[in-house]
């Protein structure tokens, strides 16, 4: 499903360079279930938007579902976003001025599908994570668990392959934390690549698969717990 | 995404910052407005202008004595004044198939009385064909006589102003009054003409031609005035004008032939012009408003990185991007434009209802311009800030950095 070949991501700032990222191969079969931890600053996001194709390696190789998508144009990124990829952040970025409805919509939105489908689609996902009742609601009006399942509603609502989780529960607190992860899980039973970025060792453990991460190198690679 | 989608997005976003977007409306509505009631005001002071003129009379040719344009052939010689024009001048402008008909206008002043009421008043000498050329109305009575232009007599018809001056509420007709050192029996009162252009007709006593020369003792012509057969005929009836005068002076090109047609003409591009310039001076407000809705819209997007670098995390192309803000400004400069459009047609009705003397109306081509400049500027000024927009990195958007 996804295979990383010695990736650099190098950061100029100044006449500073950061390697966010230095050599990192990597393979993810479809279905699994992977956790990635490490010390702050060690490359876990930048390695996840690089998988994720909101950024360029700046040398290196990847290949989503056995295709090179390295040097592909942003409008072809784009599509690959849109229709194999979810992303849930740390600080959830829902858009404020638009309802919990509205914002799992929006994906669904841009991928131009007619407008009753997906209302349709919506309401069913909302359903389904409990959030019938907050439906209406604007972001504001919301718990952070809250946000965090509208969320991951937005993030599934186009039945992508992978879903990227950058530290989904590092803004709450610990039963609502467990609870975003009982349904992140939930989601990988049901067939979803899932990859967990977390520098919470006891949620990392629960992952299938294990990476470590210390200064932009994968420091370790274990399966099982 | 689907086109109406993009606008529903657009809308939403625009909702969510009233006061900004409130704020460019107004700016492009201003803007907009501004060049409709200012050209509406240029364009009704032209057609004002050149009604006026228009209401002289139609296909209308005036023949005054002397020169008032140089052509360089004749340098005038000192000392030499230009001959009179005399009534033979004037019938013998006859001659030419493309004149009807003409009014000799011997002009002066002269203390008209009736009873012990005076005043000072305008004689104008002329024929009846004066009335037709002018195409004057009466209050009362009949025009001058149909009679030899070369014979006196004792009648006259006087202005509206005159009559009520002299008679107040008594009538007037078959009085007769003093003009100078003659009297006059009065044929008839003109119909209050209202202001025009040169002679105020309401200030005027009106005399068959050989007697206000009698009057003045004088045979020359103040001008004549000259009709053409039709509107096609005016400038060669012109031509055909200066070659018979030329004839009869001996070749000396010594009057001036005005066509009514040249005058307002003239006019018309003048007036044309300031409309033209006040438009211009107008649309620097559209381009302010432009200017107005592209820093709006830097900010806007400065303070919506987020938003941005999760439309593109969602599979948002650049170029999508770049469309839905280009969305935004077009749909507020376009509700400004149309708003301001409103606005100004509102003003030009108000001030029809004021001033129904000036007729206002804004020119269909400032209209659409104004509405084309306006969502250009706002479109043209979108489109910086949209590739601003479509240029942000989603990964630095997100993390706030
Ligand atoms: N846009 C950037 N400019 C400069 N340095 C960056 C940028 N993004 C990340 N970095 C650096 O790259 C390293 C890895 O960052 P990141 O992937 O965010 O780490 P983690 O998510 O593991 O905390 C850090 O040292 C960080 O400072
Ligand atoms: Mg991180």
């Amino acid at each position: 499903m996804i295979r990383l070949q010695a990736i650099q991501r190098k950061f100029v700032v100044g006449d500073q360079t950061v390697y966010a990222l230095n050599g990192v191969s990597l393979e993810v079969e479809h279905g699994e279930y992977l956790s990635i931890m490490g010390p702050s600053g060690s490359g876990k996001s930048t390695l996840l938007n690089i998988i994720g194709l909101l950024d360029h390696p700046t040398s290196g190789q990847y290949w989503l579902a056995g295709k090179d998508v390295t040097g592909l144009a942003d409008e072809e990124r784009a599509e690959i976003r849109r229709e194999k990829i979810g992303f849930v952040f740390q600080l959830f970025h829902l858009v404020a001025r638009l309802t919990a409805a509205g914002n799992v919509e929006l994906p669904l939105t841009l991928a131009g599908l007619p407008r009753p489908e997906r209302e349709e689609r919506v309401r069913e996902l909302l359903a389904a994570y409990g959030l019938t009742a907050r439906a209406r609601h604007l972001p504001g009006q919301l718990s952070g668990g809250e946000r965090q399942r509208v969320a991951i509603a937005r993030a599934t609502v186009t039945r992508p392959e992978i879903l990227l989780a950058d530290e989904p529960t590092g803004n709450l607190d610990r039963s609502s934390g467990r609870e975003i992860i009982e349904l992140l899980e939930s989601l990988n039973r049901q067939g979803l690549t899932l990859l967990l970025v977390t520098h919470d060792p006891q949620l990392g453990r629960r992952a299938a698969r294990q990476v470590q991460m210390r200064d932009g190198r994968i420091s370790g690679d274990g399966r099982g717990g | 995404m689907r086109g109406a989608d993009i606008l529903r997005f657009s809308v939403h976003a625009l909702k969510g910052y009233p006061v900004r977007s409130v704020l460019m409306l107004v700016a492009m509505a201003i803007g907009v407005a501004a060049v409709v009631l200012l050209t509406a005001l240029g364009e009704g002071a032209r057609r004002y202008v050149t009604g006026q003129f228009a209401s002289l009379g139609s296909h209308l040719l005036i023949i005054l004595p002397g020169r008032s344009e140089t052509t360089g052939a004749h340098p005038p010689i000192l000392g030499e004044t230009p001959r009179d024009l005399t009534l033979d001048d004037a019938f013998a402008l006859l001659r030419s198939a493309r004149i009807r008909r003409v009014a000799p206008v011997a002009l002066g002043s002269a203390p008209a009385s009736w009873g012990r009421r005076e005043r000072e008043t305008t004689v104008i000498g002329s024929t009846a064909d004066f009335q037709r050329i002018r195409h004057l109305k009466l209050a009362q009575g009949r025009f001058l006589p149909e009679i030899d232009p070369r014979k006196a007599a004792a009648v006259c018809v006087l202005g509206a102003a005159v009559r009520a001056e002299l008679f107040g509420p008594e009538a007037a007709l078959g009085r007769w009054v003093r003009l100078g050192d003659r009297r006059f029996r009065v044929v008839g009162v003109l119909a209050p003409q209202g202001q025009s252009i040169g002679l105020d007709l309401d200030e005027v006593a009106i005399v068959p031609v050989a007697s206000a020369q009698a009057l003045f003792d004088s045979p020359s012509l103040f001008r004549v005035l000259a009709e053409a057969r039709s509107r096609e005929d005016l400038s060669r009836a012109a031509a055909d004008s200066r070659d018979i005068i030329r004839d009869r002076h001996e070749g000396e090109e010594d009057v001036t032939v005005i066509t009514q047609d040249a005058v307002i003409a003239t006019l018309d591009r003048i007036f044309g012009a300031l409309t033209l310039t006040v438009a211009g001076i107008a649309g620097v407000s559209l381009v302010v408003a432009g200017i107005l809705i592209m820093n709006v819209m830097l900010v806007a997007i400065s303070e919506r990185r987020e938003e941005i670098g999760l439309l593109k995390a969602l599979g948002a192309a650049s170029g999508k991007i770049q469309l839905l803000f280009l969305a935004e400004a077009g749909l507020l400069s376009l509700t400004g434009a149309l708003l301001g459009l409103g606005l100004g047609l509102l003003g030009v009705w108000a001030g029809r209802e004021l001033y129904p003397a000036l007729s206002l109306a804004p020119p269909a081509w400032a209209t659409a311009g104004a509405l084309a400049v306006g969502v250009g500027a706002g479109v043209l000024f979108g489109v910086l800030p949209a590739r601003r927009a479509a240029r942000l990195d989603p990964v630095q958007a997100l993390s706030g950095r």
